[in-house]
């Protein structure tokens, strides 16, 4: 059992050309079961997240959570879709009818297609391209679209407002982490997401690039839209925005994306710089991979839904500065030490990696240094003109 | 690797006809009382006023567009970096100075105060 993925797949195709098929259709037939299977389990397995991620919310707030339906409450998702798929399809008067139901299918789409290149396992990936962190760019830049449209979409101010905070957070929150997404193709020397595992084979690119690693996770939290960086569906602000027009299943179908796409984040990071299903003894067992991959990412899944739990939401002037004044400098800069130092650096797997800590380490003092004396001048300016009240008059 | 393209192919289109089809379930299960009121624009119970598709303040096309600037850089630096390894050093360094001539971008757009949320 050293390659039970590549075997189950010659098996399968074996199977299908024994049936007196071509070879060719015999593989075609095999993608689009494979095609199917993956999109239908990752929709399926929102069921399991959304519940999860209930459950976890309520036990960092000390609460329960749902544990009515079913053995710990595992069924509400399953009850709360019987109930949305009962509700009646509401079309607002002027909107453009289309694109409104156009959106919420892009936007699944957006989310669903990033799995097509997320290796799970050795010889386990759906479609190993040599452009892969491209691929995962493009198409995810397809779910902002999809929001921008079904804001707009809509004919309600709400709504356009919430497009249009989306046009602000997710397309400059995507700088950052297209610019950090270069250090594991630097470092692997490939955009494939197979060969970026196989570099992390010495050493994970997060030990590598540290910083990057940072980068990448905050500005995904900005891509998925949620807290702190939930500014395009603050319910309190906007009536959750660019959705607010939308009922039934259509609503739901932001939120299937939205819950996905946190895990996928986890996979992407997972993937790009936690060394994807490696791990001890996956060489022997290759479905250990399954386990380390899945693990792994589910921390860093789980650890969002902290965030989420724990920051209040961002201001809008805020979350812009944040990004291109503090996280877009921060990525050119360290894509270009990076660089830097893994060429002028010595040979070797410790010698790379002390030459990118120590160029980590060198940004992380000069941004501490560059903070603090931001952080100074802004304590010295004065709030208040000491003469504009009454209370300044008498003191002096 | 033509033929890797083809599980995309596939994927992307069953990414869309599966919510498709969740939706048309709801349309067939769900009831139709379809009235003018039901309609009408949600807004806090006010009805709404004036045109929804307007002019809208300038501040956010500027970001996009330094967006594009900055999305196409990154398209020229993906195949310096996938080709990093076979590089000498001073093609490094020349990559290094299409960044700095970016951030010098960015170095203007801030101190134009396009950076700036007003």
């Amino acid at each position: 059992m050293s390659d039970p993925f590549g075997q189950i797949g010659e098996f399968l195709l074996n199977l299908l050309t024994g049936w007196g098929l071509e070879a060719g259709l015999a593989s075609f037939i095999l993608k689009a079961a494979g095609a199917a299977a993956l999109a239908t389990g990752c929709l399926f397995s929102t069921f399991l997240l959304i519940w999860a991620e209930r459950k976890i919310l309520a036990r960092l707030q000390d609460r329960l959570g749902p544990n009515r339906t079913g053995p710990f409450g595992v069924l509400q998702t399953i009850a709360d879709f019987a109930k949305l798929v009962t509700k009646e399809l509401i079309f607002p008067s002027g909107a453009d009818r289309p694109v409104f139901l156009l959106a919420p299918l892009l936007v699944v789409m957006s989310v669903v297609g990033i799995w097509a290149v997320v290796p799970f396992a050795p010889r386990f990936i759906a479609s190993d391209i040599n452009v892969g962190v491209l691929y995962v760019v493009s198409i995810g830049s397809i779910g902002t679209l999809g929001i921008m449209l079904a804001g707009w979409s809509s004919n309600n101010k709400y709504a356009l407002l919430g497009a249009f905070r989306a046009v602000a957070q997710l397309i400059s929150y995507e700088v950052p982490m297209v610019l950090v997404m270069l250090i594991p193709v630097m470092l692997s020397g490939s955009m494939g997401m197979v060969q970026i595992v196989e570099g992390q084979r010495s050493m994970w690119f997060v030990v590598l690039a540290p910083i990057a690693f940072v980068l990448f996770y905050i500005s995904s939290l900005a891509e998925n839209g949620r807290a702190p960086f939930d500014l395009i569906e603050a319910e309190s602000e906007i009536a959750t925005g660019y959705n607010v027009e939308y009922s039934g299943l259509m609503f739901g179908m932001f939120f299937v994306a939205e819950f996905l796409h946190a895990f996928t984040i986890g996979a992407l990071a997972t993937t790009l710089f936690l060394g994807g299903w490696l791990g001890p003894g996956v060489d022997r067992y290759p479905l250990l991979g399954l386990v380390y991959f899945f693990g792994k990412a589910a921390v860093i899944w789980w650890s969002i839904i902290w965030v989420r739990m724990s920051l209040p939401r961002i201001r809008i002037d805020h979350m812009l500065a944040f990004n291109w004044k503090f996280l877009t400098p921060l990525a050119l800069s360290v894509v270009v030490i990076t660089a830097i130092a893994d060429k002028i650096g010595p040979a070797g797997t410790l010698g790379r990696t002390l030459a990118q800590l120590l160029g980590n380490g060198l940004i992380l003092v000069v941004v501490l240094l560059v903070l603090r004396a931001f952080a100074a001048k802004i304590r010295r300016r004065p709030t208040l003109t000491s003469a504009s009240t009454s209370l300044g008059a008498t003191a002096r | 690797m033509l033929e890797q393209w083809v599980f995309i192919g596939l994927l992307l289109p069953i990414g869309i006809l599966l919510p498709a089809v969740a939706i048309t379930l709801n349309w067939i299960l769900g009831p139709k009382k379809g009235n003018p009121l039901k309609g009408t624009t949600y807004e806090c119970g006010i009805e709404t006023v004036g045109e929804t598709w307007i002019q809208f303040r300038a501040q956010y096309y500027i970001f996009a567009l330094v967006f594009v600037v900055f999305d196409v850089e990154a398209v020229f630096l993906f195949p310096w970096a996938a080709a990093y390894d076979k590089l000498a050093l001073y093609m490094v360094f020349e990559g290094i100075l299409f960044i700095l001539i970016l951030a010098a971008g960015l170095v203007y757009a801030w101190r134009k105060g396009a950076l700036e949320w007003v």
